[in-house]
């Protein structure tokens, strides 16, 4: 009795001190976390404020005054407009190779137990652990010593950007289908449809979503990939090669343009994503 | 089809597997092989041949390993400062945005959308002599009259920090989201502090999130060469920038590819230290 009751005292003031503490290291936490995001967001607000500059001489480093001109004459600047298409071309193309080739990947990885599946998971984890540059490289070596057949240009790239992409299609739609519930198949199989059937009215549409997801992050990595791209292009140009060879001269305002035109694209997309899952959040804890 | 697949029910997963696989052997693991021959050739461009030149590995090292060890200190420092500039946001992230959450996750992700190049090229005009920062900095006299950022070490490495920031922030918010809940009030209710219930439950929970965080943040960040040639100087040049102008510009290719599998190399042995230091089964998640 007696050492509960001085012990109280002690412990009440604790409370107030670890109170007060929570209190300053809540808020010291809140005020960093919005730092941070500045400092995440400050360069592309940078990116999309300098895409409305009218610079004084070749440089758009300062700011001058703002203008639409940019953006309504994106394609003025030499070479932007072909490079654009290229990328925007070998994104299509190498997202949707790669996205049906991880995802079959994917499905033998999770349905099936398999001689081979260590390897098979072990190279698929490789191209995500080696850097950029030893993978553009050895590329290109492949290609240097088999000029016969394959020309450094459009088709190379894609190839480079169909194999960096796989990997990540793998992970994402693997990740999908590890929560399936296999009834849902195993229930069509016994009303009678064959595997294919199977595959195509109750698989499919189950992982359409991450095979989605994968698809635009495949088409993300492709699109802004330069280090890869650079050593195995030849003479074509994607957008990112073509800002790194005007990067060593002056950086048009253009090129503030066509990024900040992806990016509001992307993010836009991102959004949406973020405020259907809010939304369907919602509705299974209304439903609950 | 259905039938097939029917009566050689073994044979699916390879099916499946096929195409991709194929791709990735063509085109991942055979151009290894074909850089290890490349490394080992000698011969000036066009007329190389293959000769067992080992030679050429000692002398890339000899040559270039000043730009390899800065690679190395760089990445480092890099992933330590991701690491530091992340946890915290993560932490807040996962524990005090609620159903802001996922607005918060795509904001770490939104550099990723602004093309490379360009988001690197925009701190060229937050770093510029004329900026503001280098203004604040020098009345405040961290910088002398005539300091600058642009073109130093600092500036290449702040790059890097930027650039590879996601990968270090996303599997770290990964690894905290899963803590229950009910670990940190069972640490409260046995009387810890907030601090000890962060260094003795949360704290150890997230080391896979570290873990995998600090392998995505310094792999690439050791091969990186856009923020060193475009913040740097040759002084700050690193191993991709000697591989890469090796390659394109004098055309040096076994020695290019020589310094390629010299980079993979450390990194593997780096990898394989980090699994003695960490456990190996923390790597594999």
């Amino acid at each position: 009795m007696t050492t509960a009751a001085e012990a109280l005292p002690t412990r009440a003031r604790v409370g107030v001190m670890s109170r007060a503490w929570r209190f300053v290291a809540r808020h010291a936490l809140t005020v960093y976390a919005l730092l941070a995001v500045a400092y995440l967001l400050l360069p592309i607000v940078i990116v999309i404020l300098f895409s409305f500059n009218h610079p004084t001489g070749r440089f758009n480093y300062v700011w001058n005054r703002f203008t639409f001109d940019n953006w309504l004459n994106w394609n003025s600047v030499l070479g932007i407009q072909g490079a654009v298409q290229t990328s925007l071309e070998i994104a299509a193309l190498a997202t949707l190779v790669a996205t049906a080739l991880g995802t079959l990947i994917a499905l033998a990885l999770v349905r099936h137990r398999f001689i081979g599946w260590g390897v098979t998971s072990l190279i698929i984890f490789l191209p995500m652990a080696t850097p950029e540059i030893v993978m553009g490289s050895s590329l290109l070596t492949l290609f240097l010593n088999d000029q016969n057949t394959l020309q450094l240009g459009f088709w190379t790239i894609f190839i480079a950007h169909v194999m960096f992409t796989i990997s990540f299609v793998v992970v994402t739609v693997k990740a999908r289908l590890i929560g399936f519930d296999r009834h849902l198949e195993e229930a069509a199989m016994d009303l009678g449809a064959n595997e294919w059937t199977t595959f195509r009215k109750v698989t499919l549409p189950l992982i359409a979503p991450a095979m989605l997801a994968a698809g635009l992050l495949g088409f993300a990595l492709s699109i802004d990939d330069f280090v890869i791209t650079y050593l195995n292009a030849g003479p074509v140009q994607t957008f990112p090669i073509f800002v790194w060879g005007i990067a060593r001269v002056a950086v048009p305002p253009q090129v503030n343009v066509v990024a900040s035109a992806i990016f509001l694209v992307a993010i836009a997309l991102g959004l949406a994503n973020v405020v259907w899952q809010y939304r369907s959040a919602k509705r299974t804890r209304g439903a609950a | 089809m259905g039938e097939f697949l029917h009566r050689h029910k073994g044979l699916t997963p390879y099916l499946l597997l096929a195409p991709g696989m194929l791709w990735l052997t063509i085109f991942f693991l055979v151009p290894m092989g074909f850089l290890g021959y490349q490394s080992l050739e000698s011969g000036l461009f066009p007329h190389f041949h293959f000769s067992w030149e080992f030679s050429n590995f000692s002398s890339a090292l000899s040559g270039y390993h000043t730009q390899l060890i800065r690679s190395f200190v760089y990445a480092g420092i890099a992933t330590v400062a991701c690491l530091v500039l992340a946890y915290p946001l993560v932490y807040w992230i996962a524990f005090r945005a609620g159903p802001w959450r996922n607005l918060f996750l795509l904001i770490i992700v939104a550099p990723f959308f602004v093309t490379y190049l360009v988001r690197t090229l925009a701190w060229l005009n937050i770093l510029a002599d004329q900026g503001p920062v280098v203004r604040i900095l020098r009345d405040i006299h961290v910088l002398g009259p005539d300091g600058r950022l642009l073109a130093t070490t600092f500036a290449v490495i702040a790059g890097i920090t930027y650039n590879f920031f996601p990968f270090m922030a996303l599997p770290l918010y990964v690894s905290l989201e899963q803590i229950d809940a009910r670990l940190l009030e069972a640490a409260k209710d046995l009387y810890s502090s907030p601090t000890q219930a962060f260094l003795r439950v949360t704290l150890p929970l997230s080391a896979p999130g570290i873990v995998a965080g600090t392998l995505l943040t310094f792999i690439p960040a050791a091969g990186d060469f856009i923020n060193a040639a475009l913040l740097g100087t040759p002084n700050q040049a690193m191993i991709g920038n000697v591989i890469q102008a090796k390659f394109l510009e004098s055309l040096d290719y076994p020695t290019a590819a020589s310094l390629s599998f010299i980079l993979m190399g450390t990194i593997l042995i780096a990898l394989l230290v980090y699994a003695r230091v960490v456990g190996p089964e923390k790597l594999t998640g």
